[in-house]
């Protein structure tokens, strides 16, 4: 039987069990669009803008672990998915975008919406590629789908002239892969693991430091039982938080630039240092040559490119982390660590995390209500002051999950992502936690949030600013507030060093602005306001509800380390270094 | 910085090149040469690049390249005996006759060809290493005023009598 390749598309995506499509229409991608009409397996999901669009469908496949499928339009449809697609490779998450292009034959005119979508996008995507030939069609898009979710999982781009779209040719799907360069190895090397044993078990002050890939690796349990079984401490990256319960007693916290003092402190001293599913980013590793300067290093990492790359390790292990931790499992003894756990645990009495109280209503009294409300909830946060505020203070299990663009650091992800996620889980909790200005980078898809009947909660932390620049202006800037007072207007003082009482009103009204879309506003000014305000959106289950934070303009994310700084020169909340 | 070879085999598909062209420039990675041909399979072709750098960057190359799903195999060429030759044309301007009877000498020693000739000058053509190559040139811009080079990068292939480089 013979078809039209927009027929072959649909078919494929309905084998793939593709059940949402996050798409938005244009000139080159309507055949694939009247396709999707003519059945009724695959809903198309319609958010207002590209970004909005990549962010909902990585946050949807963040939350089931399935493949994401964008189908947008070309040119300007297409290059709008770009920021969504380095977000998503940055951070392993699998998606297959579809993108409409001009017919082959137009391929170089500078036609109308031409773009090179796959040139665009070479370095930031785990594999592109332009159709160009109807009989490669269903090979193509069966091994897309492979690419994306196999290995260590990425975004992949298919770029779909229009006349491959439309030329008849024959619908079968293929059952198999065979990609002669792409054999992704998951298994473990039993020699490499007994070395990093042998190194391991004669530590006296180990330490496992947990990574994204636990997540990616579906390698919640196993670790869990690695961690029980040997008594041994953890931190985790931010990508890693919530890899074990936050209220583990062998639990210390984030590491890196806002990780804990105790975290921190506990990666300087540890002579072993047991790394799973991370990639030794700056923001993890500060000065490179100060960190962990006592420990050998073991790291265990699906992507033989993350290893030693930054950091010079003693055992590197490539694997699947699920894998390589169960076999571990088979050895694994408990250790002697009261004495290291006592340590830790005295740093941690020096220097607890916590805000500063008595000024009201802080980010930590706001997430600590959303611990005690609800017990179950996926938070996605966006980037800046508010992602680190949330990874600090959310209590995170299998339960209470929490999702966020960790590598790219994408301000505008969060609130898209959260609608994907409630997409994906209806019955869900889902908690959008945003700052001001990461808000109104993808606000138009509150349309989105009502037409699909999704009741996300939305949270802004309004500060008046986009506080984590404005936290640098103010420790290493001399208060020189350039460009992130989101209140400031070109009439205001060219050198103002902080609000007073003559700055100009706050634009938008978010409650204005929900209200015109249609979502219950809520703004909150006190301490008293959040358990009702949170109550209001629970009973609030057919459309989103935004509540508004009023929070002070001159919080700050403590600890901190200034960039390129060791780990162990941190900003304390007390005011010390 | 060490100067080491790399073999890569990779579908010959539209931008493969640009995308391992775009791997080195992307990842500020020293490329000296690089040169592409199909193999006797016509849907692979095989790159030879040359590199500049250290042993943890070249380690890091490696691994970045085998990444792709288009790259089918990574052969480091660093200490594996191998056949080297790079293809370099050298127009010699302006000649004396003197000139051009030193230039035959000068063919005879690096033994090079000559392929073209005209009143007042010279083509040289080379296919020797690249170092080779490089002392040519350096030698023709001692002796000669005006002088035009091209370069094809080099191309390599693992030894069969394991001991000539």
């Amino acid at each position: 039987m013979k078809g039209s390749g927009a027929k072959l598309f649909v078919k494929a995506l309905m084998e793939e069990g593709v059940e949402t499509v996050f798409g938005y229409p244009g000139g080159y991608a309507v055949d694939l669009f009247d396709e999707l009409y003519r059945q009724d397996s695959i809903q198309i999901v319609l958010p207002r803008h590209e970004q909005g669009l990549i962010h909902a469908a990585d946050g949807y496949a963040r939350s089931t672990g399935k493949v994401g499928v964008c189908l947008v339009t070309s040119g300007p449809g297409a290059t709008n998915l770009v920021t969504g697609i380095a977000t998503a490779n940055y951070d392993s998450v699998p998606l297959v975008c579809f993108t409409g292009q001009v017919p082959l034959g137009l391929i170089g005119n500078d036609a109308f919406q031409e773009v090179d979508i796959i040139g665009i996008t070479r370095n930031i995507c785990k594999y592109g590629i332009t159709v160009r030939d109807r009989n490669d069609l269903g090979r193509i898009i069966k091994e897309a789908f492979y690419i994306a979710k196999s290995g260590k999982p990425g975004p992949v781009i298919i770029d779909l002239p229009k006349n491959i779209q439309t030329e008849l040719g024959f619908l079968d799907y293929p059952d198999e892969v065979n990609i002669r360069g792409y054999k992704p190895n998951i298994n473990v090397h039993i020699g490499q693991l007994k070395k990093a044993w042998k190194t391991l078990k004669n530590a006296k002050r180990p330490l496992i430091l947990a990574g994204g890939g636990i997540t990616r690796g579906k390698a919640y349990d196993s670790l869990q039982k690695l961690i029980d079984k040997s008594n041994i401490p953890v931190v985790t990256t931010i990508m890693g938080r919530g890899a074990i319960p936050t209220d583990h007693p062998l639990y210390i916290g984030n590491t890196g630039m806002h990780g804990t003092y105790a975290s921190n402190k506990a990666v300087s001293e540890c002579d072993v240092l047991f790394s799973i599913g991370t990639r030794f980013n700056d923001r993890i590793t500060g000065d490179l040559n100060e960190f962990a300067p006592k420990a050998a290093i073991i790291h265990i990492d699906i992507d033989t490119a993350s290893i030693s790359r930054n950091v010079k390790v003693d055992i590197p292990i490539v694997a699947d982390a699920n894998i390589a931790i169960e076999k571990l499992l088979d050895w694994v003894e408990p250790f002697e660590t009261q004495k290291w756990l006592e340590k830790i645990k005295a740093w941690d009495e020096e220097n607890p995390l916590g805000m500063k109280k008595g000024k009201g209503m802080n980010p930590e009294i706001i997430i600590n209500k959303i611990n005690e409300i609800f017990e179950h909830y996926t938070v996605v946060s966006d980037v800046g002051q508010n992602q680190m505020w949330t990874s600090q203070f959310l209590k995170m299990n299998k339960e209470r999950k929490f999702l966020m663009s960790g590598g790219l650091g994408t301000m505008g992800f969060g609130f898209p992502a959260a609608l994907g996620v409630q997409i994906a889980h209806p019955e869900e909790y889902v908690i959008s936690i945003s700052g001001d200005g990461g808000i109104q980078m993808n606000i138009q898809e509150l349309a989105t949030a009502v037409v699909e009947e999704l009741p996300v909660i939305i949270c802004v932390f309004n500060n008046n600013y986009l506080g984590m620049v404005r936290q640098m202006q103010y420790y290493f800037y001399g208060k020189r507030y350039a460009a992130t007072c989101l209140r400031r207007r070109s009439s205001c003082p060219s050198n103002c060093k902080g609000p007073n009482s003559a700055c100009p009103p706050y634009t938008p009204d978010f409650i204005k602005l929900a209200e015109s879309y249609e979502v219950l506003g809520i703004r909150v000014t006190s301490e008293e306001e959040i358990e009702p305000a949170f109550r209001r959106a629970l009973m609030n289950r057919k459309k989103p509800t935004l509540i508004e934070f009023m929070i002070d303009n001159e919080e700050l994310v403590l600890p901190m380390v200034k960039g390129g700084n060791p780990m162990s020169e941190m900003i304390l909340p007390t005011g010390k270094r | 910085m060490e100067k080491r070879w790399i073999a890569l085999y990779v579908e010959n598909e539209v931008g493969v090149l640009a995308k391992i062209a775009g791997l080195f420039s992307g990842k500020s990675y020293n490329l000296e040469s690089l040169t592409v041909g199909t193999t006797e399979d016509k849907t692979i072709s095989r790159m030879t690049i040359g590199v500049k750098s250290d042993d943890i960057t070249f380690e890091q190359i490696k691994k970045q390249l085998n990444r792709f799903v288009e790259v089918i195999k990574v052969i480091d060429l660093t200490d594996v005996p191998m056949h080297r030759k790079e293809i370099l044309f050298v127009k010699v301007k302006n000649c004396t006759t003197h000139d051009k009877t030193e230039l035959f000498q000068i063919a005879n020693v690096f033994n090079v060809h000559v392929s073209d000739y005209g009143k007042d000058s010279v083509l040289l053509e080379c296919m020797l290493p690249d170092r080779r190559n490089d002392e040519l040139i350096q030698l023709l811009n001692l002796h000669f005023k005006t002088i035009e080079v091209v370069r094809g990068g080099s191309v390599a292939i693992e030894s069969i009598s394991t001991s000539c480089i």
